[in-house]
């Protein structure tokens, strides 16, 4: 299973190889609109990939994680603004920020399961994001701008597009790499048993909810990562990180890639970004095409594009 | 006094409108194991309704008449053409599909009638304030809206158990299938409660709609605090709702209204200024967080419906 070379693992391959030669395309062209536009896509599906793990793995379906793309930003956001602007300071603070918020919301919400958890968990994100415009002090409901992205010192120049670019691809295949030995490991054994049959596995002898509670904070924790990177991105911070429609579009990007895969939800956010990109193109109003398109894959490709190129192989 | 009169008062109003969306979407969730996100577009789409057809008629009552009906034929619509098709799915399909409805719903909205929100006027005898006790006066068109929501509240208690649908509903609820076998259409059964769900959301709209503006989105936000009223009651449950609408309601409105003074008495006037918005807000989350850690499953589970 592991060894065979599938469709996926290729065109992955494939979508990789040709982001990393992105920046060559910039410097040639001097049009750095695209590499900016995957960079975006790239922070985007770390967020969903880290989504994956709960939902497509635990089976936990998370309606609020966009939350941590908040936390993260609004902590690099935050501390620049009283002025630590060092990296080494803001970004592990980012993270036990976000591994902080899964934890609270995490031993609350896996007390329950099924609707309930969808519902709590869009909840904890919207009390978060009225929050966020209630903090007048950090732009309120209008957000603030970054003025200095995170310094690490002569090592790295977070200003410099195409080392950010670099980075952000890096930290992408790294986080991927972690979440797939996760998934693979006996914890993650636990985990996508739990999914399929908790009570079975309770009856083993797992506590199952401490485990699902660790792999909700795992990926509180790695989306958080992806917050700070979206915020030293867009150099903005605003509430509208964390509303509750972005939660949904990390939810499409893992289910549009294809559920269950690690890398599925890498070609999701490469395809409703690209998607929205050309749909915005064409008509104002292109939330009109963009949300039936939704209903349509729910109803008719429930695999996602990973199941459409399962299909190619069969 | 008289202020905390009037904010008790504005807290019932907000529970009741809770109650009205809350309600319809538990019947849905109970009845047709659905969740549905779009249920706020249907308020959206009742206010709206109500405002144009109002200002085409020329009269309150008879644009409110138009909107509900207006309403339920889009919930029909929306349940023959889109929620008949997700039954039986897994819960994240239902939160897919009914995700992509809002979005095509909010941009039809600002399609058909433009970017910019709409009033809807109350007729001027609905202007005055009537002394509810005395020295308190009071809106007469939030007594209204409390009023009618009760009515509302006690037809459907009447509608659910002591009629014929409301019996089936009552066993679709707990045995889809067995309802089904019994030979009973059950498709036509789903069908009316969406449609029910829909004019309870519709109704809720076009209420709310002459205090606030008409606006893109206005469904979003109060839909959440619905889910929140629902956690609290017990999924499934009305009386759940109801109970735990007037609790959030009144919590949400009361603790806007006083808890930055409450703080004040700690905390710097400045401190609390920025400190007691934000903590406001959070306020019914945290009553809910604290049910959920007694009760995981709500205050009235739907076996104690």
């Amino acid at each position: 299973m592991k060894a065979r070379f599938r469709p996926r693992d290729v065109v992955v391959a494939v979508v990789l190889a040709g982001m990393a030669l992105l920046p060559l395309h910039a410097v040639l062209t001097g049009n750095s609109f695209l590499m900016s536009l995957c960079t975006r896509i790239i922070i985007l599906a770390m967020a969903a990939v880290s989504l994956n793990l709960i939902m497509g793995f635990g089976g936990m379906v998370s309606f609020g994680h966009a939350a941590y793309l908040g936390i993260g930003g609004y902590v690099v956001g935050i501390l620049a603004k009283e002025g630590v602007d060092s990296g080494f300071l803001q970004w592990p603070l980012a993270l036990a920020a976000s591994a902080l918020f899964a934890l609270a919301v995490g031993a609350l919400s896996l007390r329950t399961r099924g609707v309930y958890f969808i519902m709590i968990t869009l909840a904890f994100t919207q009390m978060l994001y009225y929050v966020a415009i209630g903090l007048d002090r950090y732009g309120g409901d209008d957000g603030m701008t970054i003025y200095r992205r995170s310094q690490f010192g002569g090592l790295l120049d977070l200003s410099n597009r195409t080392a950010f670019f670099y980075l952000c691809l890096v930290l992408l295949l790294l986080t991927s790499c972690l979440i797939w030995r996760i998934v693979n490991s006996r914890f993650g054994m636990v985990i996508r048993g739990a999914r399929s049959n908790e009570r079975r596995m309770r009856a083993i002898g797992y506590p199952t909810y401490r485990y699902k509670l660790v792999c909700f904070v795992i990926a509180g924790t790695v989306c958080g990562l992806a917050g700070v990177l979206l915020a030293n991105h867009t150099d903005f911070i605003n509430p509208a990180m964390m509303h509750w429609t972005r939660s949904g579009d990390l939810i499409v990007m893992a289910v549009l890639g294809g559920m269950g895969t690690v890398l599925g939800p890498v070609l999701g956010a490469l395809a409703l970004l690209v998607l929205e990109e050309v749909l915005s193109g064409i008509t104002e109003y292109w939330q009109i095409i963009i949300g039936p398109i939704f209903l349509l894959v729910v109803l008719f490709a429930r695999g996602g594009i990973d199941g459409l190129l399962g299909r190619i192989r069969a | 006094m008289l202020y905390f009169i009037e904010q008790c008062l504005n807290g019932v109003q907000l529970g009741m409108l809770l109650f009205l969306l809350a309600a319809g979407l538990t019947l849905i969730f109970g009845i047709m194991d659905l969740v549905n996100l779009a249920h706020g577009s249907l308020y959206m789409i009742g206010a709206y309704f109500a405002a144009t057809f109002a200002a085409l008629t020329g009269s309150f009552v008879a644009g409110a008449v138009l909107a509900l009906l207006a309403t339920l034929v889009v919930g029909i619509a929306v349940e023959v053409i889109a929620m008949r098709r997700l039954y039986g799915r897994d819960h994240l399909d239902h939160v897919l599909g009914t995700f992509g409805l809002i979005l095509f719903f909010n941009e039809l909205v600002r399609l058909i009638w433009g970017p910019a929100g709409m009033t809807l006027p109350l007729p001027s005898q609905m202007l005055t304030a009537v002394e509810v006790l005395p020295g308190v006066y009071y809106p007469l068109y939030r007594l209204v809206i409390i009023l009618s929501t009760l009515i509302v509240a006690l037809l459907l208690y009447l509608l659910v158990m002591r009629t014929r649908i409301g019996m089936l509903i009552r066993a679709g609820a707990s045995n889809r299938e067995m309802v089904a076998a019994l030979g009973i259409n059950i498709k036509l059964l789903f069908t009316l409660v969406f449609g029910l769900g829909a004019v309870l959301a519709g109704f809720a709209g076009m209420m709310q709609a002459p205090i606030l503006t008409v606006q893109i989105g206005m469904g979003e936000n109060i839909l959440i605090v619905a889910f929140v009223v629902i956690i609290i009651g017990g999924i499934g449950s009305i009386r759940g709702a109801f109970v735990a609408a007037i609790i959030v309601g009144f919590i949400d409105t009361v603790g806007r209204a006083f808890l930055p003074d409450l703080l004040r008495m700690f905390l710097s006037n400045n401190a609390a200024s920025s400190a007691g918005p934000a903590l406001s807000s959070m306020l019914i989350y945290m009553l809910m967080a604290a049910i959920l850690v007694v009760r995981p499953e709500g205050l009235f589970s739907a076996s104690s419906r």
